[in-house]
């Protein structure tokens, strides 16, 4: 039927370079949740030959974590496979037994997890876990000592006695998810699933990481799924690639094919979203919101928030439609195959006005107790300019967004804001000046008070920092909210009613609801999808632009500065290793460590 | 808690001195910095303790000799006097503290005031039988309750694991006295007559010499312990089957005796010693009015008669004992918590 | 901090953030209306208007000796007659308020002292955190009931002595439970954007730490009561309540165990009255906390919650 048809035709047609017969093959794959519930993941299908790597990408919620634990014939608690098949070198996975289900576990397919510092027993030694796949599946191997040795070694770890008497909380997380890797490769599978195994890894790591999975994967002939929602890493690792939306995979192919000239809007749209390192550009978000299972509608899911839509959209399923090579979801999909199109350039940013500089911070060290965390830190924000700190974790970032805001209180060094000296401390400053200098947190989850509501949220630094009638501060509070693209409507909701990019919305609108001149952003969007993210870094642009506000946009993510920055400052163990203009940082940067930083960076592939 | 500093290597065996000499290059050791802190805490709790308890039973408004005599302290100076010397009650205050302080430590204890009798020859069978009765009820309830609360985290929302839980939460509800009340009604006195109501051991015999004695208190003391471990430990063993290293090990294709056993039960156990400690804590008090109940000789039953007839050293003296076995029974928890979770053995 | 992925594998929202912004009676009205809350509700209330109301319906006075020491249950005493021939019946109905009372107290004294103390230890931080926690394990080295004993001995069995006592001892317990809610919330995002407006620490501890430790502690109130009466009756059983000839439900079943192969009742009918009380202030303090913290929740919604994306499960 179709399903076979796809199949064939992606199994077929398949980008150049594909070696090997298929080793793994899912036809109309189908979970739902409980008996009846509603299904989670709709009639997947795709396959991949041995030594090739499949991206499944998508962003939260789209059903790719139920989908990879499918492969290895698991389901979290609640939700059952409700038809489809998992053909494993031809044996359905699914309809096992469960004792020959064990013995293909962990022997004959394996699964990299996303945490690794979860997913590794922490009362257990590294040696005990990694020992123990190959006891389980004993028979597997006649020497294990050696086999485990020589896995070690692939994936770059010490092969000491000494390495595996540690527990996993004293290795680093780049050390915990090569032990994750080895325990996946010791019995030489024949498939490999892996779950975003480099989230909360730093850039270098990652690409140390993925290079082994490159390169074990095509010594040992293995069919590897890669599952992300970063789609630059999906573009350099994987040959074929699908992208899931709402538990459907709405469009797939070759990887080479996809990414310069995406066909479904969804893809655009995600494409779109995509901060380039290479040029500065406005980014492009997908408004709305990915339906949860149970409401997504009769017709395609992606019809509330698709620019293409027609009527027919709503009411029928779009079944994969076959163009050069791919599978694409969409009705519409033969009526326009142009390249991905190109994304407006940032304007040119205004001339500085004269005046004094927004914030300038000189020798500024500060720490926690003894431990040093920032030392020497030299930063200068021009007014109504946006400055970028750029650095990986443990680099200071947010000790340094702490200073600046007061919520440090010791350290050494000299801080001007607006041209007068700036306390240390928040309780030392005036009123006038915490109002100027507002701060936005990470995590949208925690900056909520989970018992007000919006509007009591957004209305009380209003009440506390200005004296305004009731009505005067409502009147705010609304013509903020519509700033920031929300309406009125939210005025009275709590907060876990709101997904994470409308949350952080309302914390945006918080802190400009007091109109200050600085705005502090610590890694607004580290927490959110990237085609929120996109909306997000629009957003505080233009209000960057139309209030005539300084801001600070902290972040690991270098190509998203481009899309957001004139100047960048880059941070290391707490030292600034580099600062200046955007371009000239990312394009010709002077420091080694922004230099590796640069080309550590993953890569989206662009039209040839 | 356990400061992070780091652990030399105490296992050399089996790794080369290469290994050795790197993991040595730190110092300190988070086993014997968390004892000695925890003693010297616990010292000095002892010690705040002491003064209170001589605070207490000494320095009041009509001093204490006045208060033994009661209204017969008016019309008897000589009887007054005589007691006063006899409680040392003529000398300055910190005098007496020191007195009652070091004779702590020689074991000149002073003499009961109601039979005369040396304090410690009073006090230490019924510490011995108080001991032996924690000690069963404690050892039992552990095992019966890591037992249950196991059985109903693998069984969870079972038939099995529901009744346990309401009866656990009952029985956490009840005083220990009701508990020892109901057992006597139902096995001795109304229902079924197998066991003594009252647990009269001869002078001069310890509680192993009668064991059927034991039986109705240390039951009673078990049913009162067990809800607590059981609930600890099936939330423990819950949390640990639900995590995600119990799904990774799934995922290797580990069988189901071995995650429970060497990859869900490790963790469970941390989180529940503690709650064994608190228990065996709590034992202490509750020991209190369970030989109150069965009659039982022990220290909690001696506490009973000293306070209702103001027999001041003895007071003193079991008080003592009880916060020293507290602080104690603490620091022991502690490690043994510490030496189960690796993570906070070892820092990175 | 690693860089957090986007969406549900953002930082784990905490779970009970999505009941506690119901006001804390919805909490109670939540809590009253699950299975557990209600018997155990009903269970209280029933022993709190026999304690309440008793008084007023007793047949006969409590200290009248009316009928045979020990004497079988018959019409005119359907619970027969204690050691002193006293009628069990109206003895019981008088027996209960006073124990009632007293556990409020202490109760009340408990929670008062020991979250004043846990919520400035953990806010103000440093010394006066040292000192008060210091204090707290001092005083918890202590058995609640040898401590209460200890001052009986010296000051006499006075009942506001007893109430006190125990109240005090319920402080150090209370104190680390709130400090340890306390401390967990300080961290949060939200109290730190008080903080950055120059609010003093009274002053957000009041506004956004305060609101957020109703939880936390109406299941500690509801603990410490439970414990209180326990403790309070049980020393009445040991003789250390009011004096006699009061009748106290503690003090009845002391009195009358030697009697108990002739009238049981006289035992039976307060140890199931005191142990109703018990089981049901705890059952209800239970249905709160489950409230709380959604524990058990079914597996499909917990399923459904992950893959909707929203934070704090494993979603795809």
């Amino acid at each position: 039927m179709n399903r076979d048809r796809a199949a064939a035709i992606v199994t077929s047609g398949a980008a150049a370079g594909a070696t090997g017969d298929v080793r793994l093959d899912v036809r109309g794959l189908r979970i739902r949740a409980g008996e009846t519930g509603p299904d989670v993941v709709s009639d997947v299908c795709f396959a991949v030959r041995a030594g090739e790597v499949f991206g499944l990408v998508g962003e939260s919620g789209s059903g790719k974590t139920t989908v990879a634990l499918a492969l290895l014939g698991h389901t979290r608690r609640g939700l059952s496979v409700s038809s489809g098949e998992v053909l494993l070198d031809g044996v359905d996975l699914l309809r096992l037994p469960a004792d020959d289900l064990r013995a293909v576990r962990g022997a004959r397919a394996s699964y990299v997890p996303q945490d690794p510092s979860a997913a590794l027993n922490p009362a257990l030694r590294v040696g005990t876990q990694l020992r123990e796949t190959l006891r389980v599946h004993a028979g597997a191997v006649d020497d294990p000592d050696r086999r485990i040795s020589e896995v070690m070694r692939e994936a770059y770890l010490d092969a000491t006695p000494a390495m595996l008497r540690r527990y996993p909380h004293q290795l680093s997380g780049g050390q915990q998810q090569r032990v994750a890797l080895a325990m996946a490769f010791v019995c030489r599978p024949s498939l490999i699933v892996l779950d975003e195994p480099t989230t909360g890894l730093d850039v270098s790591t990652q690409r140390h990481v993925l290079e082994t999975v490159r390169s074990l994967c095509r010594a040992y002939g293995v069919a590897a799924v890669y599952v992300s929602h970063d789609l630059a890493v999906v573009s350099e690792l994987a040959a074929q690639v699908g992208v899931m939306y709402a538990g459907r995979i709405v469009e797939i192919g070759a990887a080479a094919a996809v990414f310069p000239a995406p066909l479904h809007p969804y893809t655009r749209g995600l494409l779109a979203a995509v901060p380039a390192a290479e040029r500065a550009e406005q980014l492009s978000g997908i408004d709305g919101q990915q339906p949860p299972p149970g409401h997504r509608g009769a017709g395609c899911s992606f019809a509330p928030r698709c620019g293409l839509v027609l009527g027919k959209c709503r009411t029928q399923v779009p079944e994969p439609v076959f163009v050069t090579g791919r599978a694409v979801r969409c009705l519409r999909v033969t009526e326009s195959q142009a390249a991905r199109p190109g994304r407006p350039p940032l304007p040119a940013p205004a001339a500085a006005p004269a005046g004094p500089l927004a914030l300038s911070l000189r020798a500024v060290s500060a720490g926690y107790g003894p431990v040093p965390v920032l030392a020497g830190i030299e930063l200068t924000v021009p007014p109504q300019s946006c400055v970028a700190v750029v650095g990986e974790s443990g680099s200071g970032k947010t000790t340094l967004a702490r200073c600046i805001t007061g919520l440090q209180h010791k350290g050494t060094g000299e801080m001007t804001f607006q041209g007068a000296p700036l306390a240390w401390g928040a309780r030392r400053r005036p009123q006038q000046v915490l109002r100027r200098i507002q701060y936005v947190f990470q995590n949208p989850y925690t900056s909520l008070n989970p018992r007000k509501t919006i509007g009591q949220i957004v209305s009380q630094p209003l009440e506390h920092f200005l004296d305004l009638s009731r009505d005067e501060r409502y009147a705010r509070v609304v013509r903020v909210l519509n700033d920031v693209s929300l309406g009125s409507g939210f005025l009275s909701r709590y907060p876990d009613q709101l997904s994470g990019g409308e949350r952080q919305r309302v914390a945006i609108a918080r802190a400009l609801a007091v109109e200050p001149d600085l705005l502090v952003c610590d890694e607004v969007t580290s927490a959110l999808d990237v085609s929120v993210q996109a909306i997000i870094v629009e957003l505080l642009r233009a209000i960057q632009r139309d209030r005539s506000l300084a801001m600070i946009f902290i972040t690991h993510n270098l190509p998203l500065v481009r899309s957001i920055a004139q100047t960048a400052v880059v941070l290391q163990d707490g030292r600034v290793v580099e600062a200046g203009p955007v371009e000239q940082i990312l394009e010709r940067p002077a420091s080694p460590y922004t230099a590796r930083l640069i080309a550590d960076v993953p890569r989206l592939a662009t039209a040839h | 808690m356990a400061e992070a500093q780091a652990l030399p290597q105490r296992e050399p065996t089996g790794t080369g001195p290469a290994a050795a000499r790197q993991a040595s290059t730190r110092e300190g050791h988070p086993l014997l910095y968390l004892v000695g802190r925890r003693a010297a805490i616990g010292v000095f709790t002892l010690l705040v303790v002491s003064m209170v308890v001589f605070a207490a039973t000494e320095v009041l408004p009509g001093n204490a000799a006045n208060a033994i005599l009661g209204r017969n302290a008016a019309g008897n100076p000589v009887a007054l006097h005589r007691l006063e010397a006899q409680l040392h009650l003529n000398r300055g205050l910190l005098d007496q503290y020191w007195t009652w302080l070091s004779g702590l430590f020689t074991g000149n204890l002073g003499h009961s005031l109601v039979n005369g009798e040396a304090v410690w020859g009073y006090v230490s069978p019924r510490l011995i039988n108080s001991g032996v009765l924690m000690l069963a009820a404690g050892v039992i309830g552990t095992l019966v309750g890591v037992s249950l609360g196991a059985a109903a985290a693998l069984r969870k929302d079972g038939w099995f694991d529901h009744v346990t839980s309401v009866t656990a939460l009952a029985v956490t509800s009840l005083p220990e006295f009701i508990v020892a009340i109901g057992l006597i009604i139902v096995f001795s006195t109304v229902l079924l007559h197998w066991l003594p109501a009252v647990s009269l051991l001869p002078p001069g015999t310890y509680a192993w010499d009668a064991p059927q004695l034991l039986i109705l208190p240390v039951a009673t003391l078990v049913i009162v312990i067990v809800p607590y471990i059981m609930r600890m430990m099936r939330a423990a063993m819950i949390e640990a089957l639900e995590s995600d290293y119990v799904e990774m090990a799934r995922l290797k294709g580990v069988p189901v005796w071995r995650i429970v056993g060497m990859h869900a039960l490790p963790n469970a156990i941390a989180p529940t010693i503690q709650v064994v400690g608190l228990n065996f804590l709590y034992l202490a008090g509750g020991v209190v009015v369970v030989e109150y109940v069965f009659n039982f000789p022990g220290v909690g039953q001696g506490l009973v008669y000293a306070v209702s007839n103001r027999d001041i050293p003895v007071i003193q003296f079991v008080v003592i004992v009880l916060a020293a076995f507290y602080v104690f029974m603490n620091i022991l928890t502690d490690v043994v918590a510490l030496l189960a979770t690796p993570r906070r053995r070892l820092p990175r | 901090m690693a860089h957090t992925a986007p969406g549900a594998n953002a930082p784990a929202k905490p779970k009970a953030e999505r009941i506690r912004r119901h006001q804390w009676l919805a909490v109670l009205g939540t809590a009253a209306r699950t299975p557990r809350g209600a018997t155990g509700l009903g269970l209280a209330l029933v022993v709190v208007l026999i304690a309440a109301l008793g008084p007023l319906a007793a047949p006969h006075s409590p200290d009248a000796l009316v009928t045979l020491t020990f004497g079988k249950p018959s019409g005119q005493f359907p619970l027969g007659g204690d050691e002193l021939g006293r009628d069990v019946l109206s003895r019981v109905l008088n027996g209960g308020w006073l124990l009632l009372l007293m556990a409020l107290a202490a109760t009340a004294i408990g929670i008062g002292a020991g979250t004043a103390a846990g919520v400035s230890a953990a806010y103000l931080r440093g010394r006066t955190d040292g000192v008060i926690m210091r204090t707290v394990d001092v005083v918890l080295a202590f058995p609640q009931l040898v401590f209460a004993l200890l001052l009986l001995s010296i000051i006499g069995p006075k009942l506001w002595l007893i109430v006190l006592a125990v109240g005090i001892t319920h402080a150090p317990a209370v104190a680390r439970v709130i400090r340890s809610a306390t401390l967990d919330i300080s961290e949060r995002d939200y109290v730190k954007v008080a903080e950055l407006q120059g609010m003093r620490p009274a002053k957000v501890m009041a506004k956004e730490i305060m609101p957020s430790l109703s939880t936390p502690l109406m299941v500690e109130a509801g603990l410490r009561l439970t414990y209180s009466i326990i403790i309070i009756a049980g020393l009445a059983f040991l003789g250390f309540g009011q004096a006699p000839p009061a009748p106290s439900w503690g003090t009845m079943i002391n009195e009358n165990r030697v009697g108990l192969p002739l009238n049981p009742w006289a035992v039976i009918v307060p140890a199931a009255l005191i142990a109703l009380l018990t089981i049901g202030t705890n059952t209800f303090t239970d249905a709160i906390g489950r409230v709380a913290i959604g524990v058990d929740r079914k597996p499909e919604e917990a399923a459904l919650v992950d893959d909707l994306g929203l934070a704090g499960g494993r979603a795809s």
